[in-house]
């Protein structure tokens, strides 16, 4: 029988929930040799993870409901928290499942945390794992299949075998599926957001930071049949697409909190890891190469990306507003995260210009207190309201 | 971060500084770094173009081949900061919008071009017809340029220097370095500029780099004999001012480091400690490594808390955050391009933190060092996180006490004179109990 939204909900966020990544263990449990490999965000090619037979695992953080107490001697009050709470995770022992950890190019603390993982972590494969900020195949490209060569070396290392083309290819059609079936979930979401609230949809993705590839695209149709199985009322709410939250993620009750302000979120930048490469990667062909193509030609607009040109600055965010019928933007950036603060300035430069309306707080995954969110959101989408019935 | 300091004797002091053997040199320099603002000034007029570019990994004997003035906004923010206005640029920077999270850097240069920018020595200063994006150690960097651009529609050109994640460089990363350099930032500048690119050009800039690396290794390393004739933080800062900017590659800087290695050489002859604001160092009593940036609008205060107790810093990683040279890096005109990579791939900033640890480490056994000193700069998350993971694990390797201080480059809001001095005076005092103890097992 198919489960009903209640159940995939609630398997999706007991996932979510677990700080101690049981479903990891179970997995690696499950057939002997089996190992596992952490990254952060923003994105690592997990293709290659999953070719040599291991499981990528997603650490988004410790979220709301960890007590962060040895990280929090490990830094300054004015460095955000997720790397706090990513140390704690791996200090209190939680992190044992993992076999390695990779540290994407994201910003300063995450690539600083990969030299303090090797550290502290000497028994662990850690990488800092770099793309290119040159985009031409010769160049960038060059630089780039060379990077997930050695990656593909030491977790082939890992895994006992070296990882074919073969084996990456099939990987890649895996993740292409999953690109896919996240994209249905985005798509459904913009079309009827009463349908799937945001807080629903980010624990079915979450489920996929932790779950195997197959298993989460499985899962996000079956979310998607089930809710659409029941018909949910339609309220009269902002549209508003939500940017900045691609690193330290908010606490769960700060999605509600602006979803209950009287705000649909249409769009967002939750776990981009998931939708970085915006379509199908090449099946046939140079795995790596194609890989690679798809990084520089086809991947998402997010802070730690340089536009090559400031014609370019913005234009994910425009189109997706325009897209999915977005009636204003929110910028949510974690407290101390240059990387949004930064870039926000320049994004609202456009909004101004095309006249989308926006609003911006700050948040840390621990947030707790939410009045003021949602008294900012509801003041928002209430503006929002007024000013296109006017 | 980043920035090494242009500043001149008499603006570190209200006294005239009292020992001769020093000004030579400073005058050389003072003359240099006025010379350069005076260029960019009037680059326009000239009809030359202005190139501005970060410290870390800055490609100067490149840019100098297609007659550039060369501008290096972090400078120009830490000398605004040290002439008491890098406060006002950050708040009209926070009141345009921007977080008051983020890097000072960025918003005191953004602050300053929002009110008419006017340069540190009061001439009107040009938007720059390039930003090169000496993408270096710092993260930041990129957004900074890209703030820049959206703001003033400046053509930007990006080289990317990958980070040593683990503790080496690659012949992947030099190659991805060396075709950048090669394919997007020359044919970039020449078009800038209208000059064609002439190699040996470059060759004959880089003769003068090495010889002026060399010299100023040994100005540094002076710091290992007893009295230390230089401070290797509050003074290093002049010391490192023209070879991390504008300069190197110039006749002039090889000229500035021949003179201060020689006045540097005689001060050991003489048995001589620093020169510090309030004259020279009569006794030098702890002897330290420093990591991490200086503030710049109290610099003079700062410094002072440490000389006062006779306290001077014998090496720091602050003077290598524009090149590393005392490991043996010397840019090499036979191999013009691959060196410049190199050049930026070993950058402090751009080191791992073992990397960054290991080099603490063996500065405290070279230079015979009392322990470390850390200044966490609030602005400098490529500097600052994981900066209590280098303290721990110094102070493990070497059994040397170790302190931890917090303050800003150009934010005079983060800057607390009372607890700083606080926390000095009791790990001198812990410096003390240490030696005290160490004397009675012996
Ligand atoms: S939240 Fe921002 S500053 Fe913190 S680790 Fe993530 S990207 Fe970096
Ligand atoms: S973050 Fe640090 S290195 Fe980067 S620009 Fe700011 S002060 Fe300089």
């Amino acid at each position: 029988m198919s489960q009903t939204v209640q159940q995939i909900v609630e398997r999706c966020q007991a996932l979510f929930e677990d700080l101690n990544f049981t479903s990891v263990k179970e997995w690696k449990a499950a057939a002997p040799g089996r190992k596992a490999i952490g990254f952060m965000p923003v994105y690592v090619p997990r293709e290659i993870i999953h070719a040599a037979g291991m499981l990528p695992v997603g650490i988004m953080g410790g979220g709301d409901q960890l007590e962060v107490i040895q990280g929090d001697a490990y830094y300054q009050s004015y460095i955000c928290r997720i790397p706090r709470s990513t140390l704690e995770l791996g200090l209190t022992g939680r992190l044992d499942c993992l076999d390695g950890m990779l540290f994407p190019s994201i910003c300063d603390v995450i690539r600083n945390l990969s030299g303090m993982w090797q550290i502290l972590f000497k028994d662990k494969y850690v990488r800092y794992f770099d793309v290119p900020q040159n985009y031409q195949d010769s160049v960038g490209g060059t630089y780039y299949i060379h990077e997930m060569q050695v990656l593909r070396d030491d977790i082939g290392k890992l895994a006992g075998k070296p990882i074919s083309d073969d084996a990456l290819r099939a990987s890649i059609r895996v993740y292409n599926e999953n690109r896919r079936a996240v994209h249905e979930l985005y798509q459904y979401r913009a079309a009827k957001p009463w349908q799937a609230p945001t807080s629903e949809v980010y624990v079915v993705l979450r489920a996929g930071m932790v779950l195997p590839v197959e298993e989460h695209t499985k899962l996000v149709r079956e979310y998607i049949a089930a809710t659409d199985a029941v018909a949910r009322p339609v309220r009269d709410n902002a549209r508003i697409v939500l940017t900045g939250a691609f690193c330290e993620q908010p606490p769960l009750s700060l999605i509600k909190s602006i979803e209950m302000a009287g705000c649909y979120i249409v769009d967002d930048d939750f776990m981009l890891v998931m939708r970085m490469l915006t379509d199908d990667v090449l099946e046939t062909g140079d795995p790596l190469d194609e890989l690679s193509k798809s990084f520089l030609h086809r991947s998402m607009q997010t802070s730690s990306k340089y536009d090559e040109f400031k014609k370019d600055k913005g234009k994910y965010l425009l189109d997706s507003t325009k897209l999915n019928a977005g009636e204003g933007v929110i910028f949510a950036a974690p407290s101390f995260c240059d990387p949004a603060l930064l870039e926000r300035p320049m994004l609202q430069a456009v909004l101004n210009e095309h006249k989308i309306p926006y609003t911006a707080f700050k948040y840390a995954e621990n947030t707790g207190q939410m009045a003021p969110i949602r008294e900012q959101a509801g003041t928002f989408a209430d503006s929002i309201k007024l000013w296109s019935a006017a | 971060m980043s920035t090494p300091v242009q500043m001149t004797p008499a603006q570190a002091s209200k006294k005239p500084v009292p020992v001769a053997q020093k000004e030579d040199a400073m005058l050389l320099q003072k003359e240099m770094i006025n010379r350069n603002y005076h260029e960019i000034a009037t680059a326009h007029d000239r009809g030359k173009k202005v190139a501005a570019t970060f410290v870390p990994g800055n490609l100067n004997e490149l840019v100098m081949c297609f007659d550039f003035a060369r501008s290096l906004p972090e400078t120009n923010a830490l000398q605004n900061g040290m002439r008491k206005k890098s406060g006002k640029m950050i708040m009209d920077a926070e009141r345009d919008g921007h977080s008051e999270d983020v890097c000072t850097y960025v918003k005191a240069d953004l602050g300053a071009m929002l009110g008419g920018e006017i340069g540190p020595t009061g001439e009107p200063m040009p938007h720059p017809d390039l930003l090169l994006l000496s993408y270096t150690g710092c993260f930041t960097f990129m957004k900074w340029f890209e703030l820049i651009r959206q703001k003033y529609n400046c053509e930007t050109t990006m080289l990317h220097v990958p980070y040593q994640g683990d503790g080496k460089i690659s012949q992947n990363m030099r190659d991805y370095v060396v075709k950048q350099i090669k394919e997007n930032v020359i044919p970039s500048l020449e078009r800038v500029s209208g000059v064609k690119f002439d190699i040996d050009r470059l060759r004959q800039y880089m003769k003068e780099s090495a010889r002026a690396e060399g010299d100023l290794v040994q100005v540094l390393q002076s710091a290992k004999n007893r009295p230390s004739p230089i401070d290797g933080y509050f003074g290093a800062v002049y010391y490192i001012g023209p070879m991390f900017t504008a300069f190197r590659g110039t006749k002039e800087a090889t000229e500035y480091y021949r003179v201060l290695r020689q006045e540097i050489e005689q001060r050991v002859r003489e048995g001589k400690g620093p020169i510090t604001p309030e004259g020279e160092m009569a006794e030098e009593k702890y002897r330290l490594v420093v990591e991490g940036p200086p503030n710049w609008t109290h610099f003079r205060e700062f410094w002072k808390m440490f000389s006062d107790e006779g306290a001077v810093v014998v090496s720091s990683t602050y003077a290598k955050v524009g090149g590393v040279y005392d490991f043996g890096f010397r840019h090499d005109p036979d191999h013009p391009i691959e060196s410049l990579a190199e050049y930026c791939l070993g950058c402090y900033t751009n080191l791992n933190l073992p990397q960054r640890i290991d080099m603490i480490c063996k500065y405290i056994d070279e230079y015979q060092a009392d322990g470390l000193l850390i200044n966490s700069i609030k602005s400098c998350n490529s500097f600052s996180a994981g900066q209590l993971l280098i303290l721990r694990e110094v102070e493990k390797r070497t059994g040397k006490p170790a302190a931890f201080i917090e303050s800003d480059l150009v934010d005079p809001r983060y800057f607390s004179p009372a607890n700083i001095k606080n926390r000095l005076e009791s790990y001198f005092q812990m410096i003390k109990q240490k030696r005290a103890a160490a004397g009675a097992v012996h």
